[in-house]
């Protein structure tokens, strides 16, 4: 049995694993977090879920005390960031969005000196090690400097670095982000694990939709640096529509809406960049009305399809805007 | 119902001492991997040394009792180990965001300066042997002994070390290598505006008033007591002071800028 499977959570469960209240932090006149409240459970798996530049980097650079809150509150690990920082810091591990290495140590010094900086003893950093590197999975490459490391080898040697210490909230900013699909994959798993396995609470953020409904029981949408919406990702797919009929439409009608809107099943129509999105509580019955009510107008409708509401379709619903747009605007 | 429970590892805090044992111990591992960084601290003091006896060491012929090898040593070892610091690698790991890694673990913040100035003591010391081998292999001796060597690498240290917080102050400010490799350019008046090269007696007009008042004069003043003077109370602790000037300022931009950095979010 390693270090890791041994590992458990210590039960504190008057106190949530992260609490934020009308939390503001500003960069002079940029308001990067505008009040933000949220409640994550012990042992939960969190996702926060936005394009670059929405506020997500700035609220894990707070929970982990690398930033003091402009106003309001937050506590990790039932600790208030602010007035007890050294409490949270041995209570936490994080991997940030680019991988926060030291190119020129090797792997194995890197991890020893994570152990170190957070008391371990030269024992107890041994067996860490030994039940971090069946993460890592490097090989002899750990004895190797990391400048040499490919990107995913990297992002796992910085997850490892954040678990060295047992932390009882693992925050992970995007982790992710540049990976191949196979690496992203092994991620996906490892995290899953971490979670199910060992109970640790994970706050992650990241700006890939499959990845927040894939992981989190709960899923925060921040958007210029508020929450706009938090839910399970079903509820908070459902509140969209049961199901959307998409059509990819050509030629213009100011009247299609209305008309669209008129049908008795509809619940909702938008139309933007071509594509008429409708939403209703049962598609499959709908259908027939939706196509006939198009054919009544002068677009020109080619394709058509019946899906079940993405977290795109939340997020558009609340910003007004696709997620995978607003990333590329940036 | 019976259930088995580990004791789990957890983190905790270090304690400070080790904290920065653990710092300086990483920021020593990287030197023989970027030998650049501290081959030129060898070479040039060398080069320049030889090259100013070469060419100065004539005139110098005349006064009796003076020893221009002598004089000129505390100079080579100025060269040796002004500015020499581990600045640069800090900025490497602002750049990368080790930084702020190091900064989300439960590390004193202080220990994360001290650390590498402790590492920088180690080296600074280290740059003193080869200065000082080639001194002694010209003939150089001291006319405090041993001991004498020992408080000569000793003083030598503690102004190599006064001097690393300019290059750390500007590191942690800026975050900047090459207003890191500019820093060293404060050394350039403070070290040719003093009696480096030619005794002071033998400067004159607003030279000689501008060295009277330089903290580096008091310096070399202190080194040369220890090779030719014997141990001379007053010339020290006007050295001592010098450094302990110097330090305060260096020392103090140091830690501001560390704390506006931490304030910032590294």
């Amino acid at each position: 049995m390693t270090d890791l499977e041994e590992y458990v959570p210590a039960p504190r469960p008057e106190s949530a694993a992260v609490l934020t209240r009308k939390l503001v932090r500003n960069y002079g006149p940029t308001v990067a977090l505008a009040g933000i409240d949220l409640e994550v459970e012990r042992g939960e798996i969190y996702g926060f879920l936005g394009p670059n530049g929405a506020g997500k980097s700035t609220l894990i650079r707070v929970l982990c005390t690398l930033l003091r809150p402009s106003a309001g509150t937050a506590s990790v690990a039932g600790y208030d960031v602010a007035d007890h920082p050294k409490e949270v810091r041995v209570r936490i591990g994080v991997a940030l969005q680019e991988a926060a290495l030291d190119p020129r140590q090797t792997g194995r010094e890197l991890l020893a000196l994570q152990g170190r900086l957070y008391g371990l003893r030269p024992a107890e950093i041994r067996r860490r090690l030994d039940a971090v590197l069946d993460l890592v999975d490097v090989g002899h490459a750990i004895d190797r400097r990391i400048g040499t490391y490919s990107g995913g080898m990297k992002r796992r040697l910085d997850l490892a670095a954040a678990l060295v210490h047992n932390p009882e909230v693992l925050f992970l900013d995007e982790p992710t982000t540049g990976l191949d699909p196979e690496s992203r994959a092994r991620v996906w798993a490892e995290v899953d694990r971490l979670n199910t396995e060992l109970g640790i609470t994970i706050f992650l953020t990241t700006q890939y939709l499959e990845e927040a409904d894939a992981l989190a029981s709960r899923v925060g949408i921040i958007a210029g640096g508020r929450l706009v919406a938090e839910g399970p990702p079903e509820v908070l797919k459902r509140s969209v529509g049961a199901d959307l009929i998409v059509a990819e439409v050509g030629g213009s009608d100011p009247t299609a809406l209305a008309r669209l809107n008129q049908l008795g099943v509809v619940d909702s129509v938008t139309m933007e960049h071509g594509r008429v999105v409708v939403s209703t509580s049962d598609g499959p019955a709908a259908l027939a009305s939706v196509v006939a009510q198009l054919g009544r107008t002068r677009l020109e409708v080619h394709t058509l399809a019946v899906r079940t509401p993405t977290l795109d379709d939340v997020f558009r619903e609340l910003t007004g805007s696709h997620l995978e747009t607003a990333v590329a605007d940036r | 119902m019976s259930t088995t429970t580990t004791v789990a590892i957890r983190g905790r805090e270090a304690g400070f001492l080790r904290d920065v044992r653990s710092v300086a111990a990483r920021a020593l591992r990287q030197i023989p991997r970027e030998p650049a960084s501290v081959l030129p601290a060898v070479f040039v003091p060398a080069f320049f040394y030889t090259t100013n006896l070469g060419a100065f060491e004539n005139l110098a012929r005349g006064a009796p009792g003076f020893s221009y090898k002598a004089f000129l040593l505390p100079m080579a070892i100025a060269f040796a180990v002004t500015g020499m610091s581990r600045a640069p690698t800090l900025v490497t790991d602002i750049q990368d965001g080790y930084f702020d890694r190091l900064c989300m673990t439960p590390v004193r913040r202080l220990a994360l300066l001290l650390g590498l100035m402790a590492a920088d003591v180690v080296v600074i010391v280290a740059l003193c042997l080869p200065v000082l081998a080639i001194g002694f292999g010209i003939g150089v001796r001291f006319a405090t002994g041993g001991a004498g060597v020992l408080a000569f690498v000793g003083f030598s240290a503690l102004w190599g070390l006064a001097f690393t917080g300019f290059p750390y102050a500007v590191a942690l400010k800026t975050g900047s290598p090459a207003a890191v490799s500019a820093s060293f350019v404060i050394f350039f008046p403070l070290f040719f505006l003093s009696d480096a090269v030619v005794p002071k007696q033998v400067l004159t007009g607003w030279f000689s008033t501008i060295a009277t008042y330089n903290p580096v004069t008091y310096l070399l003043a202190a080194l040369r007591a220890l090779i030719s003077g014997g141990w001379e109370a007053k010339v020290l602790v006007e050295g001592l002071a010098a450094l302990a000037g110097i330090g305060t300022l260096s020392m103090t931009l140091a830690l501001l800028a560390l704390r506006g950095r931490i304030r910032r979010g590294a």
